[in-house]
C-alpha cells in the first residue's frame, strides 16, 4: 500500500466502506432474526463507546455515567407509552439525559476532574434509587410493560443514530469547539488564557454525548419487553464501553467502533459458555491493555506497521 | 421525642463509624499513592466474605476473623501496588496520568474481584447471626454486634491515626502525601511508602468489610455502594485528609440515619443531595485546604 498515492488510498477506503454500509443496511433483508438482533447489540455498545469517546477522549475527563444516561433513555419509553412514535421517544430520550448530562456537567466540570470522576461513579445508583422510591411511594407501580417494535426497526433506528453521530463527532473535531476541546485537554490553563471558556465547551460536550446514549436507550427499551429500575440502570452499561473505547483506542474516530465490536462478539461467544468467568475476562483485559496496549489496538497496529516498514527500509 | 433523637444519633453513629473506616482507607489510597481506588467496594466485599467463610464453615468468632481479614487483604493490597500499580507510575508521563491510568486498571480490577467472588461464593444474598442480642444504651435498645462494630471502627481508626502522628513511618507518609517526590529526595523510601498505603488501605476495607458482615447481609455486588458512599465522604471531609474522612464518616452515616427515618428508602438520594450541595457551596471539603 505505501506505494499507492494518498488520494487513491482515500477513495479506495471510501468506496470499501460505502460497500460495507450497504451490506450492512441490508441485513434485516437476508439476515436471520438471531443476526439482526446481535448486530443492534454491537451498534448499542458502539453508540455508548463513540460518545463516551466524543468527550472523554480528547479532555481526559472519565465519565463513569454511561449506564444512567442510557438508563434515562430507556425509561423515557418505558413512561411515555405506545402512544409516541419511535421518532419522537428517541429524540425525548435523547433530550432527558441531555439535561441529566447538562446538570451534572455544571455542577461537577469547574472543579479538578477527579470530583467529576467521583460523582459520575455513582449516578447510575442514585438514578436506580430515586426512580424506585419515586415508584413505590408516589406512582405505587414498579416496572412497565413496553409495546414490543420489531426487530428490523431497532436495527435501523441504532444504525441512523450510529451515522448520525459519527457525523456529529467529525464535524464536531473539525469545528472550533473541537479545537477548543483538544486545546483544553491538553492544557486547562493554557486553554484558557487563549479565550477558551473551558468550563462550557466541556458541559456542552458531555451533554451533547448524553444526548446519543439516551436516544439508543430509548430505541433499545422495546427489545426488553418488561422494564424496570434494575434493568434499566445497569452499572455494566456504565462499565463495559469505556473498557471498549481504551481497548479499540481512543485517539481515533474508529477505535471505539472496534472495541465495541470485537468485545461484543467475544460477549456474545462467552456468555452463555462461561457467564461469570466472561465478565473477569473483561477485567483482565482491561488491566493488561492500560498497562501494555497504552493507545489501544489501533496505536499498536499502527506502531507494529511502523516497524516493519522501518524493517523494510533498513533490509533495502 | 427526645427517646426517638437519641435513637436516630446513635443509629447514625453506628452506621457512621464504618463509613469512617472505609473512608479512612479510601483517603489515605487517594491522598499519599493518588490512587482512585475505585474498586475499594471490592476490597471491603472480599473481606466481608473471608469473614463469613470462617464463621459459616469453621465456626471462626467474627471479631478473632478480623486478624485474618485485615492481613490478608493488607497483603493482597501490597501486591497489588508492587506488580500493577508500581509499573503503571513507572510508565505514566505525569502525575495527571497516573491518576487516570491507575483509576482505570482499579476499575478493572473490579470486574476481576467481583466476579471472581461470584464464582466462588455464588452471586446470592448472605448473612450470619452473631451477637444480635439486645443491648440498653441510655434507654434504647440496640443490637450488640452494631455497638461492637462502632467500637471496632472507631479503634481501628484512632491507632491509624496515632500511627501517623507518632511513628516514624507516620512522618514519612505525610511527607509523601505532601509531595512524593520532595520526600524521596529526603531519604524517603518512596516506592515502599505508597505501597504501604495502598496496602493500609486495603487493610482498613478488609477491616470494614469483615465489621459489615458482623451487622447487615453482604454479596459479592455490595461494593459499588460502599465505594460510592467513601468517595461522597473523603469529597465532605476534603480530598487527602485523613481526620476530615472519619469526621465526614460519621456525619454522613448521622445524615443517612435521619433521612431513613423521615423517608426510607431515599438515604442513597440524600447522600448525593450532600454531595452535590458540597459540589456547590464548599468542594475544598469541611477539613481542606
Amino acid at each position: 500500500m505505501a506505494g499507492v498515492p494518498d488520494m487513491t488510498r482515500k477513495l479506495y477506503v471510501t468506496i470499501l466502506l460505502v460497500f460495507a454500509l450497504v451490506l450492512l443496511a441490508a441485513l434485516p433483508l437476508y439476515g436471520s432474526a438471531y443476526l439482526v438482533i446481535f448486530v443492534s447489540r454491537i451498534f448499542m455498545y458502539v453508540i455508548l463507546a463513540v460518545s463516551w469517546t466524543m468527550f472523554s477522549g480528547p479532555t481526559g475527563n472519565i465519565s463513569l455515567a454511561a449506564a444512567a444516561f442510557f438508563g434515562a433513555g430507556v425509561y423515557t419509553t418505558a413512561v411515555s407509552g405506545p402512544s409516541l412514535p419511535l421518532v419522537a421517544v428517541a429524540v425525548i430520550g435523547g433530550l432527558v439525559s441531555f439535561f441529566l448530562a447538562f446538570v451534572v456537567g455544571a455542577l461537577t466540570l469547574r472543579l479538578k476532574g477527579i470530583y467529576f470522576v467521583m460523582f459520575t461513579f455513582g449516578l447510575v445508583e442514585l438514578m436506580l434509587n430515586f426512580i424506585l422510591w419515586w415508584e413505590v411511594n408516589i406512582t405505587g407501580t414498579t416496572g412497565r410493560v413496553v409495546a414490543s417494535v420489531s426487530n428490523a426497526t431497532v436495527f435501523y433506528f441504532l444504525l441512523s443514530i450510529i451515522l448520525i453521530l459519527c457525523l456529529v463527532d467529525s464535524l464536531l473535531r473539525r469545528s472550533p469547539y473541537g479545537l477548543a476541546l483538544r486545546a483544553l485537554g491538553t492544557s486547562e490553563e493554557a486553554a484558557a488564557h487563549l479565550g477558551v471558556n473551558v468550563t462550557a465547551v466541556k458541559v456542552m460536550v458531555f451533554a451533547l454525548s448524553a444526548f446519543f446514549m439516551g436516544a439508543a436507550g430509548a430505541v433499545m427499551a422495546p427489545r426488553w419487553t418488561y422494564i424496570d429500575h434494575k434493568i434499566a440502570f445497569n452499572p455494566n452499561l456504565s462499565f463495559v464501553p469505556v473498557l471498549m473505547a481504551i481497548f479499540g483506542g481512543i485517539s481515533k474516530p474508529y477505535g471505539p467502533i472496534i472495541g465495541a465490536t470485537i468485545f461484543t462478539c467475544m460477549e456474545e461467544f462467552l456468555i452463555t459458555r462461561l457467564p461469570y468467568h466472561y465478565m473477569l475476562i473483561f477485567g483482565v483485559i482491561m488491566v493488561f491493555s492500560i498497562l501494555y496496549l497504552p493507545g489501544g489496538l489501533v496505536d499498536f497496529v499502527q506502531r507494529v506497521r511502523a516497524q516493519l516498514l522501518e524493517r523494510k527500509h533498513a533490509d533495502s | 421525642m427526645i427517646m426517638t433523637l437519641l435513637d436516630i444519633v446513635t443509629a447514625g453513629l453506628l452506621l457512621g463509624g464504618i463509613y469512617a473506616l472505609i473512608a479512612v482507607g479510601l483517603s489515605i489510597q487517594y491522598g499519599v499513592a493518588r490512587v482512585l481506588n475505585i474498586a475499594h467496594g471490592e476490597f471491603i466485599m472480599l473481606g466481608a466474605f473471608i469473614t463469613w467463610t470462617l464463621f459459616t464453615i469453621l465456626g471462626i468468632n467474627p471479631l478473632l476473623s478480623l486478624a485474618v481479614s485485615g492481613p490478608t487483604l493488607f497483603i493482597l493490597g501490597l501486591l497489588l501496588y508492587r506488580t500493577l500499580l508500581a509499573s503503571l507510575r513507572e510508565r505514566s508521563a505525569s502525575p495527571e496520568a497516573f491518576e487516570g491510568n491507575s483509576m482505570l486498571a482499579c476499575f478493572g480490577l473490579i470486574f476481576i474481584l467481583q466476579n471472581a467472588a461470584i464464582l466462588i461464593w455464588s452471586a446470592d444474598i448472605k448473612g450470619y447471626s452473631f451477637w444480635s442480642f439486645p443491648i440498653k444504651l441510655g434507654g434504647v435498645a440496640f443490637p450488640a454486634n452494631r455497638l461492637v462494630t462502632l467500637g471496632f471502627a472507631s479503634l481501628f481508626c484512632l491507632v491509624f491515626y496515632f500511627f501517623l502522628a507518632r511513628t516514624r513511618m507516620g512522618k514519612a507518609i505525610r511527607a509523601a502525601a505532601m509531595d512524593a517526590e520532595i520526600a524521596g529526595l529526603m531519604g524517603v523510601d518512596i516506592n515502599r511508602v505508597l505501597a504501604l498505603c495502598f496496602g493500609f488501605g486495603a487493610l482498613m476495607a478488609g477491616l470494614g468489610g469483615s465489621l459489615i458482615s458482623i451487622s447487615y447481609n453482604i454479596q459479592p455486588t455490595m461494593g459499588l455502594e460502599y465505594t460510592m458512599i467513601a468517595l461522597i465522604v473523603i469529597v465532605l471531609g476534603g480530598l487527602g485528609s485523613i481526620l476530615g474522612s472519619f469526621l465526614g464518616g460519621l456525619f454522613l452515616g448521622l445524615a443517612g440515619s435521619i433521612v431513613t427515618y423521615i423517608e426510607p428508602g431515599l438515604s442513597i438520594v440524600a447522600y448525593y443531595a450532600i454531595f452535590m450541595l458540597l459540589l456547590l457551596i464548599k468542594p475544598q471539603g469541611l477539613l481542606g485546604q
